[in-house]
């Protein structure tokens, strides 16, 4: 065997460079600089490294080649690992775009009394004198950086994958650093420890699944690499079978991370055991990364053989709509109902996925899947990060409020924080003039026109469902005299409150003037590899 | 047996130019209103009510300059598009936010803004006591600049912008007295079957784009005919079932009632004049794709009748003033889908009527609410009477709306219901006698409501000291009262007709299977035989201030439920009474009881499945491993 030496285009990698290379450094911080020191050393830091790497992606989406026959552009990196091609610059600017608002999320200090609101000493036992010192004393984990800049690195990777190894570690190296951030809360320890473990429990449950799925899919096509396999689908080796159980099983890790039902049930629990900072962070951009990595694989390696996944696809999408839109109904939490809502985004998402087509199929200009998909996900990740950052804001002496009853007329002690949170809700839930209305019917025309419409129909009848409870929710914040004792908006910091209005401007603005960002995604044109 | 005499005309408008590029205007102006005063907040109080009622003045003065505008030009050039930007545009895709000045929405804006200042006029009264009269006004303008744009859309995406619009102000405002638990239980009730309408309408316009990959009049209008049949009656099924959540036809028609919680002065714009008759506009707008689809089109004409007769039978059972105008707005609505449904020969006198309506039933709501408002806010009709003397200008111009919509010759309602009977006779003749059943019905009820009202005797509760309204309410009334009377002038030597023809098309002449005097003379007639029942049945008695001790052990139990009228009691022992009251209680049982169970089942079944939701991680394991096994079959399963 003979090993050949990669080579490694570094100007095209810079922003994964980048995001790795300042974790690392952080995790240096954390050893040597004083503590003092630590918090704003790491927030430049991660903050330089953040701006640096969207710059470095501005500038390479700039330069990508047109490659030979003109839909795709782009470039195969690192011998065939990495793929820089439209959409993998297109998701890298999104997660990019979002990290950010979670990185000014997690430097938050004012809500908590000049504190963070992740755990001073995350060892010290709940209850415990060790943590009331830790908390007295100031104690601050500024490891939540580079332990966040390690899964942002792992997100750029994740899309990028050329080949199901890479996929593999990207998908871990983005992982384990949520499993701890979701345990770091300062308040409700134990709730939050509870989550990290269920995550991380039935993450690496459904990692074995994917890990599973690699080996079946390797033991069909003869390779890792998704051309490879393409190539091996579209000749049909024989063993289909094999191929079909490696689908199930890769499809399995993949909907787990999107948070598709019927392995959606970790999601609530996480995103409301979670600090809500880390919750904002991983609705926007893990499931930005994971969809990025589900259609290049069910594109790409997959592509071939649609008519076989795409039935299961429009099951799990029917599946996961219902259940997201009808238990939102009954939750009585509005970061349950966040959570809840956040798997019928996945459906829809899912939705968009399964819209996918042959390119002889599409008539000129059309949209496709792809398109509407990354397009949905900006509309998705601008909506979820604020209204997350808005939970943050809304407290009592015990921390955030975050029961239905707590929130009861809300509006009219804050109505310029009520009424940015009705406008993301109504954002979510699809009403003209807001990105979400757009992202909804971006999707639904893709897969209506690739014949999917029954599930649009489901989509369309589950987004009725679920205009219900959003709307029950602004009707709570305006129109419901607040019965026993109701939680306030505490006044954040600048980062906070810029996160929030980023995010109100941009479902505004792509709601009424969508134009440059369906350009971009459109322009992103068509996976290379 | 269908008008198919030709395609329908295509939209195919030129740009905006001169006058008419002042079209945003019309939007924007109560637009600028509603987000002034609801961020303006309570420094706005003091002068929002006036600044409310300036902006939609201000609209329906620009409509009126449009209108003469388009009056001066030629039959062709009277289709014009204003583009205001590029909505969703990328690659194929593209919708702009345009809007369409035609003749068909040149009635409408003058409609909309019309009635709409003249109830803004008369809020300004009615609202005077209420704290939130500012808000108030701030969702009536939303409102109209919502209503306004529905009418004006060039395309379906932005007429749905419009359409939600409308739904959330209508929500808002059927709710606006939130202290009301059945206010608050009103509005959810209009919302949850408003969305099942929306379904239609949202997934009539996903089919649209992906037949014809656009969802502009013009390009549809353009394509309609290389479509299949049974894609076109998908389609129109589908907007079919948006316009009845929107137009209250059955079965989607139980929210109507029950929105009568919100002020008058909404019910009056909302539920009669202007919301509730966006259907019909949605129908008579596709006629590009209804004429093509002679199924959809039967379809039509079955709701239509069925709701004609469902309405009107409601609004002989009901004792809420308001309630029975709702009914007959109903009912009225089917008379205007009927004509809608016809086709070609129809759609001008459904808008006709729709026209007409919108005076009238203004007036009568307005009226009523009057009479309320003299009355401490008592709807019960058993509790009226005789007021003809204290409220001398609200009987008179409330006699006109009475007259004109039960047909009385000569007056509005009399030129437009006629046409449609006339239409639909030629059409079929089932249709048309069910249609001249339900002016019989109307002229009964609406007579009843009179007699209880404004005549017999006095059965006032002991703090009711009916007066006058003050000026401010009751000159919108006179002006309504006035175009109750006179509207009939629009049909002057067949002008509507060749005013809607560059949209709707003409139709061939058909002629009725009588004489047209015969069927006129035969609709008075059964008008008169409605108006003689009613005075025999209600007016001839006299109404005892206490009710009788003496009667029989039926009287009894129908006395402990309605309250105790002799009157009625008549009634409730007819079969035609019973009929009525079955079918109101199933309204409100099955209709309703179904709406409100799809509500309570989606709950229900949440909480159901809320229980997998147990935290235990082993389960949501099991579930993992479940659903993965599931995922392999059904790959596995597709394939062998």
């Amino acid at each position: 065997m003979e090993f050949v030496k990669p080579t490694i285009e570094y100007a095209e990698l810079a922003p994964l460079l980048i995001v790795f290379g300042v974790a690392v450094v952080g995790v240096v911080v954390e050893a040597f600089a004083p503590r003092p020191l630590r918090r704003p050393i790491q927030l430049t830091l991660s903050s330089a490294g953040l701006v640096a790497a969207f710059a470095a992606t501005v500038w390479i989406a700039s330069g990508l080649d047109v490659v030979a026959d003109g839909a795709a552009r782009g470039l195969v990196a690192a011998g065939g690992t990495i793929i820089v091609d439209g959409p993998t610059v297109f998701l890298w600017g999104l997660v990019l775009l979002f990290a950010a608002g979670g990185l000014m999320l997690f430097a938050e200090r004012r809500l908590e009394g000049g504190l963070s609101a992740f755990a001073g000493q995350a060892a010290a036992l709940p209850g415990t004198e060790a943590e009331r010192r830790a908390s007295s004393e100031g104690l601050d984990h500024t490891e939540v950086y580079p332990l966040m800049m390690f899964a942002v690195g792992g997100m750029l990777l994740f899309p990028a994958s050329g080949d199901l190894l890479t996929m593999f570690i990207a998908l871990e190296v983005l992982s384990l650093p949520l499993y701890l951030l979701c345990g770091l809360a300062r308040r409700r320890r134990l709730l939050s420890q509870e989550a990290a473990m269920k995550y991380f429990l039935l993450g690496a449950f459904s990692s074995a699944f994917f890990l599973y799925g690699v080996a079946l899919t390797y033991g069909f096509a003869g390779s890792m690499q998704l051309e490879r396999i393409a190539e091996a689908v579209r000749n049909d080796g024989g063993n289909s079978e094999l191929l079909l159980i490696g689908i199930g099983m890769l499809s399995v890790g993949l909907l787990f991370k999107v948070g598709a039902a019927p392995f959606h049930a970790w999601t609530p629990d996480v995103y409301q055991g979670a600090p809500t900072a880390v919750t904002a962070f991983m609705a926007a951009c893990t499931k930005i990364a994971a969809f990025g990595a589900l259609l290049r694989l069910f594109h790409v390696a997959f592509g071939a053989n649609r008519w076989d996944w795409q039935p299961m696809l429009w099951a799990v999408a029917i599946l996961t709509m219902l259940v997201g839109a009808v238990l939102a109904v009954a939750q009585r939490d509005v970061k349950r109902m966040l959570a809840y809502s956040s798997i019928a985004h996945t459906g829809f998402l899912l939705t968009g996925v399964l819209g996918v087509q042959a390119t002889s199929d599409l008539a000129v200009g059309e949209i496709t899947s792809l398109q509407a998909v990354l397009f949905y996900l900006a509309t998705y990740g601008f909506a979820m990060v604020a209204a997350f950052g808005i939970v943050t804001l809304v407290r009592d002496a015990g921390g955030e409020a975050t029961s239905f009853e707590r929130w009861a007329g809300l509006g009219r002690r804050s109505p310029l924080v009520a009424g940015a949170f009705a406008l993301l809700l109504l954002s979510m839930a699809g009403i003209p003039l807001t990105a979400g209305f757009v992202g909804k019917w971006a999707v639904f025309t893709v897969a209506m026109s690739a014949g999917a419409w029954p599930v649009v129909a489901v989509a369309i009848a589950a987004s009725a469902i679920a205009i219900f409870f959003y709307v029950r929710q602004i009707r709570l914040m305006f129109f419901t005299e607040p019965q026993g004792e109701v939680a306030s908006v505490v006044t954040p910091s600048l980062f906070t409150s810029s996160v929030i209005a980023v995010g109100v401007v941009g479902t505004l603005a792509l709601g009424i003037v969508p134009g440059p960002v369906l350009d971009l995604a459109a322009h992103a044109g068509q996976f290379l590899r | 047996m269908y008008a198919l005499a030709e395609s329908a005309p295509l939209v195919d408008p030129a740009t905006a130019d001169g006058t008419l590029s002042l079209l945003w205007l019309v939007v924007a102006l109560p637009l600028a209103g509603a987000v002034v005063l609801l961020l303006g907040g309570r420094a706005t109080d003091r002068w929002g009510h006036w600044l409310g009622t300036a902006t939609i003045t201000g609209s329906f003065v620009v409509s009126v300059l449009l209108f003469v505008d388009l009056l001066d030009r030629g039959e062709d050039e009277r289709q014009v598009v204003l583009h205001l930007y590029d909505w969703i545009r990328v690659g194929g895709l593209d919708v702009g936010m345009d809007l369409l000045y035609d003749p068909l929405s040149a009635l409408f804006l003058l409609l909309i803004t019309g009635v709409g200042a003249l109830i803004h006029v008369y809020s300004i009264g009615y609202m005077s006591h209420d704290p939130r009269r500012r808000r108030f006004f701030a969702y009536l303008n939303l409102f109209v600049a919502a209503m306004l744009l529905l009418v004006l859309a060039e395309n379906y995406l932005v007429l749905f912008l419009g359409w939600e619009g409308v739904g959330l102000a209508s929500y808002l405002l059927i709710g606006f007295w939130q202290h009301k638990p059945s206010a608050a239980a009103a509005a959810k009730k209009a919302f949850v079957i408003n969305r099942v309408g929306d379904i239609g309408m949202a997934l009539a316009i996903a089919l649209l784009f992906v037949t014809f990959g656009t969802t502009s009049f013009s390009g549809v209008s353009a394509l309609a005919g290389a479509a299949t049949e049974s894609t076109l009656t998908a389609i129109g099924l589908l907007l079919l079932l948006a316009a009845c959540g929107k137009s209250a036809q059955v079965p989607l028609q139980a929210w109507l009632l029950d929105a009568m919680e919100g002020p008058t002065p909404v019910s009056a714009l909302i539920h009669a004049a202007t919301m509730v008759t966006a259907g019909v506009y949605l129908v008579v707008r596709s006629n590009f794709i209804f004429d093509l689809a002679p199924n959809a089109q039967t379809a039509v004409v079955a709701v239509a009748v069925v709701t004609l007769l469902w309405g009107a039978i409601i609004g002989c059972a009901k004792d809420d003033i308001k309630k029975v105008l709702a009914g007959s707005t109903m009912s009225q609505i089917g008379y205007m889908m009927l004509g809608a449904g016809l086709g070609v020969a129809g759609y001008a006198f459904a808008i006709f009527h729709l026209l007409v309506h919108g005076f009238f039933k203004a007036n009568m709501f307005l009226g009523a609410g009057s009479v309320m408002h003299g009355m401490n806010d008592e709807v019960d009709m058993r509790r009226y009477g005789a007021l003809r003397h204290a409220m001398p200008v609200t009987f008179l111009t409330f006699a006109m709306g009475y007259l004109a919509i039960i047909g009385f010759p000569g007056f509005s309602g009399f030129w437009s219901k006629d046409k449609l009977i006339e239409t639909a006779l030629a059409d079929s003749w089932l249709v048309g006698l069910l249609a001249l059943l339900g002016a019989g019905i109307t002229a009964f009820y609406m007579t009843r409501l009179m007699l209880l009202t404004f005549l017999t005797s006095k059965r006032w509760r002991d703090d009711a000291h009916p007066h006058e309204s003050p000026a401010v309410m009751t000159v919108p009334l006179i002006v309504l009262a006035a175009l109750s009377v006179l509207g009939g002038v629009l049909l002057l030597g067949d002008w509507i007709v060749d005013w809607l023809a560059p949209v709707v098309g003409t139709a061939e002449h058909h002629e009725p299977p009588i004489p047209v005097l015969a069927v006129t003379a035969l609709a008075v007639g059964v008008v008169a035989v409605g108006v003689a029942l009613a005075w025999f049945l209600v007016g001839r008695h006299e109404v005892p201030v206490t009710p009788p001790q003496r009667v029989s052990l039926a009287t009894r139990a129908a006395r402990a439920d309605l309250y105790g009228d002799a009157v009625n009691d008549h009634l409730v022992v007819r079969p035609g009474a019973a009929l009525a009251r079955g079918l109101t209680t199933a309204d409100r049982r099955v209709v309703d009881g179904f709406f409100t169970g799809i509500a309570a089942g989606i709950g229900g079944l949440g909480r159901g499945l809320r229980r997998a939701q147990n935290g235990y991680v082993r389960s949501y394991a099991l579930s993992v491993l479940g659903g993965g096994l599931l995922v392999v079959v059904a790959l596995l399963a597709v394939t062998i």
